[in-house]
């Protein structure tokens, strides 16, 4: 386990992860959620009005803060060789356009999204690998199987390995079995040389409840997560404004007690501009603008760059583009 | 600059045509004034709105006739189900021009746009459509169906437009006619109704809007010819007008000020509690009679919620109403803003500590920082004034028992609020409360179908819902 300040917090979390007992009350005794008081919060910050420079500023940011997904069956080396170029390079007619924060794919094809973002390793593009790994999207396999598949994930150069927890187990109460799970795949994560950063995905829409996300959230943060992360993007409802919004006061209220600082990334779902800017308002509004950064912000998406890309555009032209002026995915 | 600074959002002021002077809204035409005219501000930038006429005597008397003879002519004898249609299409041209209403209310008022737009107008509209369901099965009301007569209201300037509804949709539903004052700081919203009325066909003397101050409303209040006095306000002038109505048949009903606690126990969706508090204290700048203004928190979360609410009160944004994304808007006035600080101080003076949400004011109109005092007892006065401006008594208790006596121990008694995970605690300490709505895990919520009213100095009657048609029919109230 992670070693944990608890300087002035007054409670040793070590103490949390004793046992099963331990831990369970240790997360039902945070603060409960209230759900209609939660929702009005989080479709209230959906009202905020970014126009003009806010917006410029925000649409550059949220490209910044993507996870360029692409997780099928159907994936082949060349859908992730493009998926790659263009997280490089989003719009190829605009050298100021940022690049995205990363490319999320199965770990069997980290070796070619590897190839086309190194050029072949010779330079770094600055775009990291993510690889989900642990039987990603059900998580069900045996731990052994789920340790391999990170360690093959990080060995072929994965950055960032997005792990999903065991929600049979959680949704069960055996809290701490899925706590030394994430303990066990944090340190997959490290292969020699190569360290990747773990984000733990809780498929909140198999947790169901707010309550449960909150623990989640803890629970994750005290095994050592560096991120924590809404969804699969197999299960719906995937992230909704709410939940990324407990998931974020989780992080706030955990540097409150640890002084660390982990990452919130909510997937699946976000299409549009629009609805990106409701995440960085919250964002702002709920954890603070240290978590306008894509080290500890990020958007799980697809399609959504494009329309990132249309609104840029539009911003910088006055002029809507079509979708033949962005490129496909 | 930050790393995501909001760019001003300013909603346009293009949709409203305030004129330069206004007339008073008597039998269905604007007529000139026979006092002397006064003119109302913006006080988020104290720019002159509009010359309003102020109503003296004749033109109450002129009113009040208007309204007996639409009364007796027209609108009493009226079928419920033809005066349904009417108060259906005012609701409807209500929400046709809710951008238009929300806009000027919040030029008027000083209230940011984000609730004029999102609470004040759209509830306004929900009244209307409600009351207009009653009009055609008052049978079922409980009270008969038989109407008092002219109705004199008297309404405050925190909620212009919602208080307006909260008084005349009942009261033309159950088949009265209404001579209505705004308060004289806000009387745009009430005369753009007028002109509703007639955009609605409404027939001449059903609604009279008389503008005003203090006289006005007291012309109004104690005509021979009005049968059933309303009053929304402070409890200064609610006490004046029970005794200048006591001895004659009129009725009243009187909503007056509050004082209300927000009880926070220690099992309290934390997160969401210092929402509700928020929100219960800075919600209309803390103009609001149910205003959660003192904070009852259980001694071993104290710490903790006073923490969470000081980092919440920073991300409040305070200045120019008109901009989407503002959270606290302007003092309606420099004689309010004068009282806010006058109690402030007195906090202070008596031992209280003070902070104040850091936020930058505006330079020209009537401002107050969200202001919050801990250390407050119950000896304190801004523990028992009501303040009515955006500042928090932050007040706690170790047990239950405490938090209900000490909610209770106040001359007031509109509303409470209270906190709790637990629903066995909540009925339990909603019985114990004397207050007119107790809110669980919310707060300041509105409804047209709940009724609102108070305890002791809060005043008596109700309004909204099925009792709030007590008010406007024989078989009411005694």
């Amino acid at each position: 386990m992670p070693t944990i300040s608890t300087q002035g917090v007054g409670w040793d979390l070590s103490d949390a992860t004793r046992s099963d007992a331990a831990l369970r009350r240790f997360l039902h005794g945070l603060p409960g959620v209230d759900q209609v008081g939660a929702e009005a919060r989080a479709a209230a910050l959906g009202t905020r009005s970014i126009k003009t420079t806010a917006k410029a500023q925000a649409l550059d940011l949220a490209i910044r803060m993507v996870d360029l997904t692409t997780l099928e069956g159907q994936d082949t080396p060349g859908k992730v060789r493009a998926l790659a170029s263009k997280a490089m390079r989003p719009d190829p007619t605009d050298p100021t356009c940022p690049a995205t924060a990363a490319v999320c794919v199965y770990p069997d094809l980290v070796g070619v999204a590897k190839e086309t973002l190194t050029d072949g390793g010779r330079r770094d593009s600055g775009v990291n690998i993510a690889a989900v790994a642990t039987a990603f999207p059900s998580g069900r396999a045996a731990l052994d199987i789920k340790l391999a598949d990170t360690a093959d994930a990080v060995e072929a150069g994965a950055d960032e390995i997005d792990m999903v927890i065991d929600r049979g187990a959680f949704l069960s109460g055996r809290y701490l079995q899925v706590f030394e799970e994430i303990v066990a795949v944090r340190e997959a994560c490290t292969q020699g040389e190569r360290s990747a950063h773990l984000k733990v995905i809780f498929e909140t829409g198999e947790l169901q409840t707010y309550d449960n996300v909150r623990r989640a959230s803890w629970l994750a943060m005290m095994a050592g997560a560096h991120f924590i992360k809404t969804s699969t993007g197999k299960v719906q409802p995937a992230a909704t404004l709410p939940v990324t919004m407990i998931m974020l006061e989780a992080v706030r209220d955990w540097r409150e007690a640890t002084g660390q600082m982990v990452g919130v990334k909510p997937a699946g779902g976000i299409r549009t501009t629009k609805d990106a800017i409701k995440y960085l308002v919250m964002v702002n509004e709920v954890a603070g603008p240290d978590w306008l950064d894509p080290d500890w912000f990020r958007f799980g998406a697809s399609t959504l760059l494009n329309d990132l890309l249309m609104q840029r555009t539009k911003m910088r032209t006055g002029r809507y583009s079509g979708p033949d002026y962005v490129t496909l995915d | 600059m930050s790393i995501f600074e909001y760019a001003p959002a300013p909603e346009s002021r293009a949709v409203v045509d305030i004129k330069e002077s206004y007339g008073l809204f008597v039998n269905g035409e604007f007529t000139p004034g026979g006092g002397a005219s006064f003119k109302t501000v913006n006080p988020a930038t104290e720019e002159v709105l509009a010359e309003v006429a102020e109503a003296d005597a004749a033109d109450v008397d002129r009113a009040v006739k208007a309204a007996r003879k639409a009364y007796d002519k027209v609108w009493g004898p009226m079928p419920g189900r033809e005066r349904a249609k009417y108060l259906y299409r005012i609701a409807r041209i209500i929400q046709e021009r809710s951008r238009e209403l929300a806009v000027l209310e919040s030029i008027d008022n000083g209230k940011p746009i984000k609730e004029s737009r999102d609470v004040d107008v759209p509830t306004v509209a929900a009244h209307f459509f409600y009351y207009a369901g009653w009009a055609d099965k008052l049978e079922h009301s409980g009270y008969g169906t038989t109407p008092i007569g002219v109705a004199g209201q008297v309404i405050p300037w925190n909620f212009p437009l919602l208080m307006l509804a909260w008084k005349v949709a009942p009261a033309l539903a159950c088949g009265n006619t209404v001579v209505l004052k705004p308060a004289e700081t806000t009387p745009l919203t009430a005369l753009l109704f007028a002109e509703i009325c007639q955009q609605a066909d409404l027939p001449p003397g059903v609604v009279n809007i008389l503008t005003g101050a203090g006289e006005t409303g007291r012309a109004i209040v104690e005509h021979p010819g009005v049968d059933k006095v309303a009053f929304t306000g402070s409890t200064e002038v609610g006490k004046a007008i029970a005794r200048a109505v006591a001895g004659t048949d009129k009725r009243v009903t009187l909503e007056l000020g509050g004082k209300a606690a927000n009880i926070v126990f220690d099992d309290a969706p934390m997160d969401q509690a210092v929402e509700g508090i928020v929100n219960g204290i800075f919600f209309n700048q803390g103009h609001v009679c149910c205003a959660g203004s003192r904070l009852l928190v259980q001694e071993s979360v104290a710490e903790e919620v006073l923490e969470r609410l000081k980092r919440r009160m920073g991300t409040l944004r305070v200045g120019d109403p008109l901009d989407k994304n503002t959270d606290v808007g302007a003092i309606n006035s420099a004689g309010q803003l004068a009282r806010i600080r006058e109690l402030s101080d007195i906090g202070e003076a008596e031992g209280a500590e003070r902070w104040s949400a850091p936020c930058e004011l505006p330079t020209s109109g009537y401002w107050f920082a969200p202001t919050l005092f801990t250390g407050v007892s119950q000896a304190h006065r801004i523990a028992r004034e009501e303040i009515f401006g955006p500042v928090l008594s932050v007040l706690t208790f170790r047990t239950p028992s405490e938090a209900v006596e000490k909610a209770n121990n106040t001359p007031y008694g509109l509303s409470a609020g209270i906190w709790t995970e637990k629903g066995s605690r909540i009925l339990e300490v909603a019985g114990q409360l004397r207050a007119g709505v107790v809110w669980a895990n919310t707060f300041n919520k509105f409804d047209p179908t709940s009724p609102f009213g108070g305890y002791k100095e809060s005043g008596y009657g109700r309004e909204g819902g099925r009792h709030g048609l007590a008010a406007y029919l024989k078989g009411g109230q005694a």
